[in-house]
């Protein structure tokens, strides 16, 4: 069931087309972005032949190739003489060398502005609308109010548990506002932000936190666990890259509905440990689905650094050995996530094939309110990646440099986003927790005689022995 | 059971204008008394091909279904007629296939994930009941996931530790799941047609040893539109002097126990085929327990914390009183499956062993010492 790039591009394609993705890179193929002519197609890494039709190489499987691949001729890097195994054809040498380790350069990383919000001299990008930029501001600036208001909230006791973004606000905000709506998304757990793009309400999220009857969840999972149908975010489950083979599962289901919308999950530099991050690329690039894999590198994974994590460069890399085309991004750049991902999108569309995008960036917050991670780094690395490094600020002094957005309007909506939240909170205390009911449903599709009657026997109790009940329990 | 045929029946509209697949079945004619019988491999194997033929969004996945046939053969012939995308082999990751296959069913697949033995869902555990069992109540009704995980249980013969635990309690003690547990062709096909119709996620645990055994097998079950309903247990064979309940391979052995015991002890025992764990029809068995009086559950899986434990729980907590005896239960030994033949076959109950614990709870013997 192989699909065998190096047979069907010859090695130098991968070499030039997956390993330098910047727009400087002469040896890239991605001038293309340029050959229809508008400026809506940013990029194209190659011309791709369209993909084989699905599984139809797999009866050759016991076949040597017979064709050389066209470019590779061309290449003097490569001797002309090969030799045929399973997998397909390659150039033999009689030097002896390993590949190294790690290249002597790292991946470079795209970025469109830098640390002070000034575009990067002969930087291309797609052009971003007024509405657009200060919607995406808006949302930043909301999530990382929305944030510190629940944060606090939790360490009052109103909450149980919360999880804040803090530093991850860019990569939030902007790879939603580069997403259709029908594209389905599978979250791990710190992307409340696109949710919030999406039109999930402040409301709507604290009742989720609160676990009260308006809950979508029905009061049945942590806070932050959010989902939501009707705005195609899947449920947030806990344990650690699941999501990444069921993305390519409903990416599977959704390649046979052909409709102009792809799977984008969402994980961390710690997810890629799991070995359902390696069966899950390796699987989305044998099946050719559409589904683009969003990896937030910020350096820690609870309280384990990266260097501890894996000793490859960063996440680009393992893309490319499973097949994939990929791209490192500067994740603090909101526009640089929003390019990146819009073309992510449209390749993994057209082309029905997954890609990986390695977002760079620092998780500024502890990893949850049951964490202080002043106890294993240094509190000024933190201060730095929150002043100096500060997504939301750089952003905002782009915005604010295009006559888009002001001091004034900054402070008014923040307060009012504060108070928008410390509403929400109230309101979602007073109303009732989940009824008696929403504990035995759902198990099953049909509720089954056993908990009928496991129900019935708890409401029989609470008959004998109503002082004993909690009040704000509805029956 | 026409009842729940006709349910079925009008869901599916033209079912009853399909031809039947011909693809890999075999029926045999038994040339003396005209009597159809069935693999439980082509059982299988024509469940998972009508299931195919009538709904688009079944799918098979797993390691060597497509061009090998099938690690046992059961998905035979699928890959010819559905086609690679339809019948996926898969590369060997446990994990990854299972987790794969819910993220299909959470976008409306209705994948069959074959596991080449359930020792192996091991790996990809985290899957079944984290991503799969609990998803529709964690989202609260949002994702429900209508897949089928499906293989060998149990020991086969020869296998060693780590291909031949039974994984029925562990599966079985999972809210969220049904775990259903075929012993005859018949069991087969309606149980897996079942399966695959159900919105919930099924594990479906076969026998290796079973594959190759032909069974009677009625035109009502050969029919495109046959169901067995999940949750309720056959009676293999009616008795009233005790209640012997067992599943899958097991069954057999139980009725061959029942025999000798008819012949040479003049016991008259009601075998129960429990044909699914989860949900356990209690009250098939309560109600045989109350017209007995006695209970022996017999399984390949552990003592400890097994099946037999949860009947003997439940037939405590609903007829105590009308027991005569101490349930005895009959489960593997407690020990890693032993490689050397002679020990293998200490290990597992035998019908011997079966027959031994119906005269102890009759009192035609006398008592073992208490073990364990």
């Amino acid at each position: 069931m192989a699909i065998w790039l190096a047979g069907r591009r010859g090695a130098s394609y991968c070499v030039k087309a997956l390993i330098s993705t910047t727009f400087r890179s002469s040896r890239s193929y991605t001038t293309a972005f340029a050959s229809n002519g508008n400026s809506d197609s940013l990029f194209f890494c190659g011309n791709s032949s369209s993909a084989a039709v699905f599984g139809s190489q797999r009866f050759e499987s016991t076949k040597a190739r017979q064709q050389l691949d066209l470019l590779s001729s061309d290449d003097d890097e490569e001797q002309n003489q090969g030799v045929d195994f399973p997998g397909g054809r390659v150039a033999f040498t009689s030097e002896m060398s390993f590949l190294p380790e790690s290249s002597e350069k790292r991946v470079q990383c795209y970025r469109v502005l830098d640390d002070n919000g000034y575009p990067l001299s002969s930087t291309q990008f797609k052009h971003v609308s007024k509405e657009l930029a200060v919607k995406m501001y808006r949302g930043m600036v909301t999530l990382q109010t929305m944030d510190t208001t629940l944060y606090e909230a939790q360490r009052q006791g109103r909450l149980s548990f919360y999880v804040t973004s803090y530093g991850e606000e860019a990569i939030n905000l902007a790879s939603a506002a580069a997403l259709g709506f029908d594209d389905l998304i599978l979250p791990q757990y710190r992307e409340a932000g696109v949710l919030l793009w999406r039109g999930f309400t402040l409301q709507e999220f604290v009742n989720q936190c609160l676990g009260n009857k308006n809950d979508y969840g029905k009061g049945r999972q942590m806070p932050i666990h959010y989902g939501s149908n009707k705005h195609n975010y899947f449920t947030v489950s806990s344990p650690i890259a699941t999501q990444l083979p069921q993305a390519v599962g409903v990416a599977y289901s959704l390649k046979m509905d052909k409709k102009d919308a792809c799977v984008v999950t969402y994980f961390g530099d710690g997810s890629t440990s799991e070995g359902d991050f390696h069966a899950s690329l390796n699987f989305a690039a044998v099946m050719e689905v559409p589904v683009v894999f969003i990896c937030r590198n910020n350096g820690w994974a609870i309280s384990t650094p990266i260097t501890e994590q894996f000793r490859s460069d960063g996440i680009v890399v393992k893309g490319q050995a499973y097949g994939i085309r990929s791209i490192r991004v500067d994740g603090n750049d909101a526009l640089a996530i929003y390019n990146a991902v819009g073309v992510a999108r449209e390749m993994a569309i057209k082309e029905q094939r997954p890609i990986l995008i390695e977002a760079l960036t620092y998780r500024v917050g502890h990893h949850s309110t049951s964490d202080d991670s002043t106890k294993y780094r240094p509190v000024d690395e933190i201060e730095h990646w929150k002043t100096a490094r500060n997504p939301v600020s750089i952003f905002r002094k782009w915005v604010q440099r295009k006559g888009w957005w002001s001091d004034e309007e900054e402070s008014e909506f923040r307060a009012n986003v504060r108070k928008q939240v410390m509403d929400a909170i109230q309101v979602g205390e007073k109303i009732e927790k989940p009824p008696l009911a929403d504990m035995f449903s759902d198990v099953y599709e049909e509720v089954p005689s056993n908990l009928m009657e496991q129900e019935r026997l708890v409401r029989d109790t609470v008959k004998r022995h109503p002082q004993d009940y909690p009040t704000n329990i509805p029956l | 059971m026409p009842g729940f045929i006709s349910h079925q029946v009008a869901a599916r509209g033209l079912s009853l204008l399909r031809l039947r697949p011909v693809a890999a079945t075999m029926r045999t004619y038994s040339s003396a008394t005209k009597e159809v019988t069935m693999t439980v491999r082509d059982a299988l194997n024509s469940a998972l091909d009508e299931e195919m033929a009538a709904d688009p969004n079944v799918f098979i996945m797993g390691e060597e279904v497509g061009e090998y046939q099938g690690a046992y053969k059961i998905t035979k012939g699928l890959l010819d007629k559905y086609g690679p995308e339809r019948v996926v082999d898969t590369p060997i990751t446990e994990a990854g296939f299972a987790g794969i296959g819910v993220g299909s069913a959470y976008h409306g697949l209705r994948p069959v994930i074959e596991f080449m033995t359930f020792n192996f869902s091991m790996q990809a555990i985290d899957h079944i009941i984290n991503s799969a069992a609990k998803s529709n109540y964690m989202s609260a009704g949002q994702i429900n996931v209508p897949i089928v995980f499906r293989g060998p249980n149990g020991p086969a013969a020869g296998v060693g530790a780590q291909h031949s635990q039974c994984y029925s309690a562990w599966y079985g003690s999972v809210p969220g799941l049904k775990v259903l547990v075929p012993y005859s062709s018949e069991d087969a096909r309606g149980l897996l047609k079942a399966a695959i119709q159900d919105p919930d996620p099924v594990v479906f645990l076969e026998n290796e040893l079973l594959y190759g055994e032909s069974f009677p097998i009625s035109a009502e079950a050969l029919d495109s539109s046959f169901c067995l309903p999940i949750g309720k247990a056959k009676i293999e064979r009616e008795g009233k002097d005790v209640t012997i309940t067992a599943f899958s391979k097991m069954v057999g052995y139980a009725l061959k126990a029942a025999e000798i015991l008819e012949k040479e002890e003049g016991i008259n025992a009601e075998v129960i085929n429990l044909r699914s764990i989860r949900p356990l029809d209690r009250d098939t068995i309560n109600a045989s327990v109350r017209k007995t009086n006695r209970l022996i559950t017999v399984e390949e899986g552990f003592p400890q914390h097994g099946v037999g434990a949860e009947i003997c729980a439940s037939v405590v907590e609903d007829s105590f009183g009308y027991l005569d005896a101490g349930v005895e239960r009959i489960a593997a030994a407690d020990v890693p499956t032993p490689y050397a033949a002679n020990l293998e076959r200490r290990a597992f109950p035998q019908i011997e062993d079966i027959v031994g614990a119906v005269k102890r709870v009759c009192y035609r013997s006398l008592p073992m010492v208490a073990t364990a």
